[in-house]
């Protein structure tokens, strides 16, 4: 068999030079003198982003990680005598696989996006052959079955969407997939897009014979340019193999579909705002009295799935729902994909089966928090979430605990933070995100969005006062019960949460005058402590307001009058020595 | 000042009625017209969108508040770089509003702003989905992955010298 070396591209390892060594190893490969040239290939998203470009040898070689262009001879003679490049295997990296369990991504990383029969060739469009042989109301009952609930956020039972929708008198119906994943932090929905998009056109195709749509739209990010490519070139490709059009596969069956490019505003994530959008309007929520699965698009009946909800669709179908419905918890079925990013070691995109604990999957799957400092809490769901303290670690991943602990599923964004993070900044930023992001309608979100802002803004520059807490709670809980989508309802859970788990940094800002973790810059002072400063200079070197003096190995010390607190010089010494003034955190 | 843009005119109406073409009658179509037109002159200028008027059938104030409401559209050009750093979630923990304050030192430009001579436009982006290279600074379509302070400089300068016109009239505001 054909040796192939499949270089990740994505967004990651993009970034840290994948397309030149696609290049590189082409023009190596061209110049071998055997028979058989090995193939260079470029698949999508990895998931371990951290350690990227990561380079794999197929059928049955190592990956490499972080391959520069350096490494690309080495690897390449490695092919002819079967030893592999110790210095580029990252045995640590099992850790990170071992716990996973991938649908959604079961093709992300593995095969050439651009490529239909690789697809194929994986088991692709088997699933939509099947569907087609059956009713759709036997489509729906086997996604009924499965359990499978929406991986946008909300977790509505798919299912019962589909049902509701195909159940409308009107025949007329629209499929909508909601590519414009909003959630800044996380990516899951732009790699598989990137990395797998025809698993998401098949998924479509699959739920628009289940409800009877014949005209679908796919909703997609105006800054996910590549993946928009991709989807655009994987509808052309399945269109002309008949997965797509006029009576696909010979079933009878009509159904094409239309990229949408996002607008580049939040809360078109909002079912009702995203179908605006599309039909060309500014992108305004509207009250729900009516669904859209009833009154959606062009007031015909509409369903609307994420993408990673529709990528899981064909394996459903396949393996079928009783099967898919065993994975998971018995309310929370599946697997789930999260982008854990921040303070983690091993950033990156991971698919754990639901109910997994926020401890396995930070500690086990991640590899733990960065440099080996604290763990401090975890936010999941995106502006629309919590964050979580480390009591919380052992809880169950799964819809119904994380909404009892006060934060949501959400699309899977998961951001582990440190000692160094601070909590009410963390509040402030998602508060001043849906500031900037709310679209007006409606009072309770724009003004009170606008005063949180202005607490908080306040407690973070030192002007924080008595009662400001309990006020921010008072504000929140109305704008929870009287706004109109879940932009507004969710919006304060961000500020409610921290206040719930870390009320004691709040009252440290505002009593105090302090942010133990560094981060707020009123209420910081950085110093050096001579006992650990080695004199090695690196934190002058890196300061933009030169700051820092002192000799060669001799402790140096801050202008505070200069000091601009930017934190340089702490990412910059290795030896713990820059801390901020009164103590680091407790 | 007009100038410019008077001189550009007739090049411009045609380029924008090219774009037109591309869509039916249908006004759904306004806001993807809208944005090959701010890829087109980096903003959607007036003539632009009483052409959009005309075609769609749809009164101008309509399609104003359009491009008043979604992001990607401007009714300003842009400037010839544009420099974008991510307000994502991750680059924020991890020191990215930091470096938004040094673009702004180096630029003297907020987010949002475009320098005098329209070399830099400054905005924010949420999120670009490359976590693992936070903090994250975009030029163009150039990714910067972990960026500091430090680099900022090298960063911004290679742009200030690669200062070529390409024809597109730049720094003057529409009036």
């Amino acid at each position: 068999m054909t040796q192939t070396l499949r270089v990740c591209c994505g967004i990651g390892c993009v970034a840290n030079g994948a397309l030149e060594l696609v290049d590189a190893f082409e023009k190596a490969c061209e110049s071998l003198d055997v028979e058989v040239r090995p193939e260079v290939k470029k698949t999508g998203c990895n998931g371990l982003c951290e350690r990227g470009p990561m380079v794999s040898v197929l059928p049955d070689g190592p990956t490499y990680y972080q391959v520069k262009l350096r490494d690309v001879d080495a690897v390449v003679e490695s092919l002819a005598t079967g030893e592999p490049v110790e210095r580029l295997l990252y045995p640590a990296a099992d850790d990170f696989y071992r716990g996973q369990h991938k649908i959604a991504l079961r093709n992300c990383g593995i095969i050439d996006p651009s490529s239909i029969r690789e697809y194929e060739v994986r088991g692709g469009y088997a699933a939509l052959e099947k569907a087609l042989s059956m009713t759709p109301d036997e489509v729906i009952s086997e996604v009924e079955k499965s359990g499978i609930r929406g991986r946008g956020g909300a977790g509505f039972p798919t299912g019962r969407k589909w049902r509701t929708c195909a159940e409308q008198a009107d025949t007329t119906r629209y499929m909508l997939c909601n590519g414009d994943e909003g959630d800044p932090g996380a990516f899951m929905d732009e790699s598989i897009m990137e990395g797998d998009p025809h698993s998401l056109i098949e998924g479509l195709v699959i739920g628009a014979y289940a409800i009877g749509a014949h005209q679908g739209y796919l909703y997609i990010r105006n800054e996910y340019g590549a993946a928009r490519a991709q989807v655009d070139k994987a509808i052309v490709d399945a269109r002309a193999k008949g997965y797509l059009g006029h009576d696909i596969m010979g079933s009878g069956f009509d159904f094409d579909c239309k990229i949408v490019r996002g607008g580049g505003a939040f809360v078109c994530g909002e079912s009702t705002a995203l179908i605006s959008s599309i039909e060309g309007k500014v992108g305004e929520p509207r009250p729900k009295y009516v669904r859209s699965v009833e009154k959606g698009l062009y007031d015909k009946p509409t369903v609307l799935n994420n993408v990673e909800t529709l990528a899981t669709i064909p394996y459903i179908i396949v393996v079928g729902g009783d099967a898919f419905a065993r994975i998971g918890t018995p309310r929370s079925t599946g697997t789930k994909v999260f982008s854990m990013v921040g303070k983690v070691e091993h950033t990156g995109l991971v698919e754990v089966p639901m109910g997994i604990t926020l401890r396995e999957l930070i500690f086990d799957i991640g590899g733990g928090i960065k440099d080996g400092r604290a763990f401090k809490a975890v936010q999941t769901g995106g502006p629309s979430g919590g964050c979580l303290p480390t009591s919380k670690l052992d809880a169950a991943v799964d819809y119904d605990t994380l909404k009892e602990h006060g934060t949501i599923m959400g699309s899977g964004g998961m951001i582990v933070m440190d000692d160094r993070s601070c909590m009410v900044d963390v509040a402030r930023y998602y508060v001043n995100f849906l500031c900037e992001e709310s679209c007006g309608q409606c009072t309770p979100c724009r003004e009170g969005l606008r005063q949180m802002r202005a607490i908080l803004t306040d407690i973070c520059e030192g002007r924080g006062r008595e009662g400001d807490i309990e006020l921010l709670d008072q504000i929140g809980e109305t704008v929870e019960d009287a706004s109109l989508c879940a932009l507004g309802k969710t919006a304060p859970n961000p500020v409610r949460s921290t206040i719930r788990y870390f009320r004691d940094e709040y009252e440290e800002h505002i009593h105090d005058h302090r942010c133990r973790a560094g981060v707020c810059h009123a209420l910081t002072r950085f110093e050096i402590d001579p006992e650990r400063c080695t004199g090695c200079g690196a934190c002058e070197k890196g300061c933009p307001t030169h700051a820092i003096s002192g000799e060669r190995k001799e402790p140096h010390v801050i202008d505070a009058d200069a000091c601009i607190v930017c934190g340089s010089c702490r990412n910059a010494c290795r030896f713990d020595a820059i801390r901020v003034a009164g103590g680091e955190a407790s | 000042m007009s100038g410019v843009q008077q001189a550009q005119a007739p090049e411009m109406q045609q380029k924008i009625d090219e774009i037109i073409a591309r869509y039916d009658h249908d006004p759904s179509h306004a806001l993807a017209a809208m944005q090959d037109m701010q890829d087109e002159f980096r903003y959607v200028p007036r003539e632009g969108l009483s052409a959009l008027s005309r075609y769609f059938g749809r009164p101008i104030g309509q399609l104003y508040a359009l491009t008043t409401f979604y992001k990607a559209l401007s009714l300003v050009p842009k400037g010839r770089h544009i420099v974008k750093i991510c307000a994502g979630t991750t680059c924020h923990i991890r020191g990215g509003q930091n470096i938004a304050d040094g673009i702004t030192r180096e630029l003297g430009i907020r987010p949002g702003d475009t320098d005098a001579d329209g070399l830099f436009s400054f905005e924010e982006v949420h999120c670009v989905g490359a976590c693992a290279l936070a903090p994250v600074v975009i030029v163009d379509d150039e990714l910067y992955g972990h960026v500091t302070l430090e680099k900022l400089p090298g960063i911004l300068g290679s742009y200030r010298d690669d200062d070529v016109c390409d024809g597109v009239p730049t720094g003057e505001v529409a009036s």
